[in-house]
């Protein structure tokens, strides 16, 4: 036991290493734009974990992230890469806000779960495309899975400006009944209900990997599939499953942003969630503690940037930057090294 | 004169020292064997030799002379090749053409001409039994170990090093290979001949050096020494050989195999039977027909032809799951690919295979107790060196992987075990373990079939023998019957008189 604590310990102590390392190149670039990095970075801070404000709304901007990584996660963890959480996302989104604005005058205690059931259902079926084309046909799931992003998106944004559409310029839906809005945490602040979903989706997640059969099964096959296969597990029903769930994770993402801040649909509510969760997974190791911590970072980035651009000359895009370094010095660990014994 | 010295030699890889502190000389023009067990850094100081790796400290003399050896063309430079295990041959390209790739005559246009006479030259001076214009795809393995040392000879070494170079061959290619290699001393080169089996460095060898957890243990004249000393010296203790003897009467036919189509090119249909308490043993050389009849039997790939009984049943529609299920035990030939999940511990690979069993799975649950508490009596048992039952299988070493799988599937009580190459690349303290642990598995009364292409692991612990070639039972007869050297030509294609 002690090892593998000494290991997690190990890593933890990387990934800071790699976060460290990329604020410094960063803060090299903000010098070369003519600011003082230290104001920036001492905005993005303020900005970030200023108040309680700050740190709620921090914390609910890296939940669709860690949403969007669990569910990459789910499918690394069976060796499936889900670059497909973006359409996921949006379909799940959509068939949720549909389903609320049709049954609208069903009780919100009905009402609620059958939309989100809708949504996870949505993204469901969108998952399980890329799985069943991998299992059935030995198609690359990556391919499918992009051709369904633009699929979903595109269909979505055709709804939204046609038959969905409420009067007005912006392309964006009826507000759905007031009932069934998650309920804010912290007055003043995005911070909603959807944290104490993610915390439970998370444990389960868990629970689900290491502690039943089939989770393991599921494990097996990402690591080792042809092991798995002369153990008699069946190798294809479990890329099928594992894509599923992913995209039902997926569509959580797209379902809570929808309950929690827009109250509706809205076009282009998702900066990329999807595609930001690779990052997020790849980052968290795909496991769901490390997706949490590695979403609440990107989350606090993403918050204090507002702060950081208003109060200096250095743009939010910057945060980007900082954010893409961390991810090449996690997942190139060699560059860290070669820093290391450069020093050493 | 000393063609090879080198001194002091250490090389590490992480916190392993591979070669710590080796001393190494080699004379010139003799054949010097270099044994020692898998993993001991033999491999390593060869590399190291011919500049595949660098070593952390030491230095390296050839023919007296310090030598600075960066790369593999240093070694070129220098009169040294090397013959790797593993082939580096085009199987597109001819036998002419493999030999003079990358170093041709002529300018811009090569000159075919001048390549051809110097390469028959070669085979010439030799004594190689070669067809220059063969495709090196249509040779025996064999022949295209020829191949390899004959691309050494052209690029003028001197210094010949051999990387377990009879771990592919038939007897009589063994044979063969020592005819060319004392030619080869005759004429002036000198040979590093990296090994771990002592009947070959007996029969081969001027010196021996042997290694040990990467030090030098032994060295000497091998007219002045026996295998058991050898094995002694490899192993570091007493060695003792694990000979199965036939039991008194078999139980009831366990796996049937009835008109069986192993490989496409087959002319004949396989039958085979194995009963209870009785070890089958298939010889025969590796891609003869070995892993189509382990994947057939254990459900990896469809029986097209003909039919397999497992316990009286057709298993056509039997899925790998339910073939567990009835008590088959399976150990693959490929350890790293279908036995085991490296980066799963060591109690999650006791899970694998068995994820289903009642005994480890409720409500859909791992139950992680019984899983702790099978693990470790089987650690306990087969005495597996580990850090804990959390500790990545992957990080164990060979013969600890085998034993975590030989344990696995013995605890379920398997009726029938499939052992296909069990001792690959493990050493002798390891062999030593699986054999035993086969023939316990024997006096149990489970049926067992051992498929392997050492041919001594086959012939000490068979009841029986079928010997495979091209897909076909070129001859199967109980143990005994025959000599070893018979049983080599039956290896090679030589049909049984009925």
């Amino acid at each position: 036991m002690g090892k593998s604590y000494k290991k997690t310990l190990d890593e933890i102590l990387r990934s800071l290493a790699a976060i460290l390392l990329a604020l410094v190149i960063g803060a090299v670039f903000i010098l070369a734009s003519g600011e003082s990095p230290l104001r920036a970075y001492g905005a993005l801070i303020k900005g970030a974990m200023g108040s309680p404000q700050a740190i709620a709304n921090s914390i609910s901007k890296s939940v669709p992230l860690a949403f969007t990584g669990l569910a990459v996660a789910m499918g690394q963890r069976c060796g499936m890469l889900n670059i497909g959480a973006e359409g996921q996302l949006h379909a799940g989104a959509m068939a949720a806000v549909i389903t609320a604005l049709t049954f609208a005058s069903l009780p919100s205690m009905i009402l609620l779960p059958m939309s989100i059931a809708a949504g996870i259902l949505a993204g469901m079926a969108v998952g399980s495309v890329p799985g069943i084309f991998r299992a059935k046909y030995k198609t690359s799931e990556v391919i499918v899975a992009i051709m369904l992003n633009y699929i979903c998106t595109l269909f979505t944004s055709w709804l939204v400006n046609g038959p969905y559409k409420v009067a007005g310029s912006t392309a964006q839906t009826e507000l759905m009944p007031e009932g069934i809005w998650f309920r804010k945490i912290l007055p003043r602040t995005q911070l909603t209900t959807a944290v104490l979903m993610l915390i439970v989706v998370a444990v389960l997640i868990y629970l689900f990997l290491w502690k039943t059969s089939i989770g393991f099964q599921l494990r097996a096959v990402g690591s080792n599939p042809e092991a798995a296969r002369a153990a008699g597990i069946p190798v294809n029903r479990y890329l099928i499953l594992s894509m599923t769930l992913s995209g039902g994770i997926a569509a959580i993402a797209g379902v809570t942003e929808m309950f929690g801040k827009y109250h509706r649909f809205i076009e282009g509510f998702s900066p990329s969630f999807g595609f930001t969760g690779i990052a997020v997974a790849i980052l968290g190791k795909n496991h769901p503690a490390g997706v949490i911590l590695t979403a609440l970072l990107f989350g606090v980035m993403d918050m204090g940037a507002l702060r950081m651009s208003r109060e200096t000359a250095v743009s939010s895009n910057m945060i980007i930057v900082v954010q893409s370094l961390v991810i090449l010095f996690v997942s190139a660990p060699t560059l860290i090294k070669a820093f290391h014994r450069k020093r050493g | 004169m000393k063609a090879i010295n080198m001194v002091g030699i250490v090389k590490c890889f992480g916190p392993v020292r591979a070669n710590d502190g080796i001393d190494f000389q080699v004379e010139k023009q003799e054949i010097h064997c270099l044994l020692g067990e898998n993993g001991t850094g033999k491999s390593t100081l060869m590399n190291i030799l011919f500049g595949l790796y660098h070593q952390d400290s030491g230095d390296i003399y050839i023919n007296e002379k310090k030598a600075e050896i960066a790369n593999p063309n240093d070694a070129y430079a220098l009169g040294i090749g090397m013959v790797h295990q593993h082939f580096m041959l085009v199987n597109q390209f001819t036998v002419l053409e493999n030999i003079v790739m990358g170093n041709e005559a002529g300018s811009f246009f090569t000159d075919e001409k001048a390549n051809r006479q110097k390469v028959e030259e070669l085979v010439e001076r030799f004594g190689f039994r070669i067809d220059l214009d063969e495709k090196v795809g249509n040779l025996s393995v064999g022949m295209m170990q020829r191949v390899e040392i004959l691309k050494t000879l052209y690029r003028g070494a001197d210094i010949i090093i051999l990387d377990e170079p009879t771990a592919v061959l038939t007897p009589q290619e063994v044979e063969e290979l020592f005819r060319i290699l004392l030619q080869l001393k005759e004429s002036g080169k000198t040979i590093v001949f990296i090994t771990h089996k002592l009947n070959e460095t007996m029969a081969v060898s001027d010196h021996v050096t042997v290694i040990r957890k990467g030090k030098v243990v032994f060295q000497t004249a091998t007219k002045d020494t026996t295998p058991e000393e050898l094995a002694t010296q490899m192993v570091g203790r007493q060695v003792e050989a694990v000979v199965s003897r036939p039991a008194k009467s078999y139980g009831e036919v366990v796996l049937e195999l009835k008109q069986v189509r192993l490989q496409d090119k087959a002319e004949k249909m396989v039958d085979l039977t194995v009963r209870a308490g009785e070890i089958l043993g298939i010889a025969g050389v590796d891609g003869n027909g070995q892993r189509e009849l382990e994947e057939l039997i254990v459900g990896m790939s469809p029986c097209r032809e003909g039919s397999i009984l497992f316990l009286g049943k057709d298993m056509n529609q039997v899925s790998i799951r339910q073939r567990k299920e009835m008590g088959l035990g399976y150990i693959p030939s490929d350890r790293h690919k279908h036995a085991m999940v490296p980066n799963f511990s060591i109690q999650e690979n006791f899970l694998l295979g068995y994820q289903e069993d009642e005994r480890y799975c409720k409500h859909g649950l791992v139950n992680y107790k019984a899983l702790e508490e099978d693990a470790g009596k089987q650690i306990e048992h087969f005495e597996i060196k580990v850090s804990g039952i959390d500790q990545a299988i992957g990080q164990l070493s060979g013969g600890n992987q085998q034993k975590v799988i030989f344990g696995r599937e013995v605890i379920h009580d398997p009726k029938l075990v499939i052992a296909a190459q069990p001792v690959r690349g493990l050493d002798i303290g390891a062999i030593e373990y699986v054999h035993k642990t086969l023939l316990e598995l024997k006096e149990q009364g489970k049926a067992i079939l051992l498929i392997s292409a050492e041919l001594s692991e086959v012939m000490n612990l068979s009841d029986r023998i079928a010997v495979l070639y091209e897909g076909e039972v070129s001859a199967q007869f109980v143990n005994g019957t025959y000599s070893k050297e018979e049983i080599g030509l039956f290896m090679a294609g030589k049909k049984e008189e009925a």
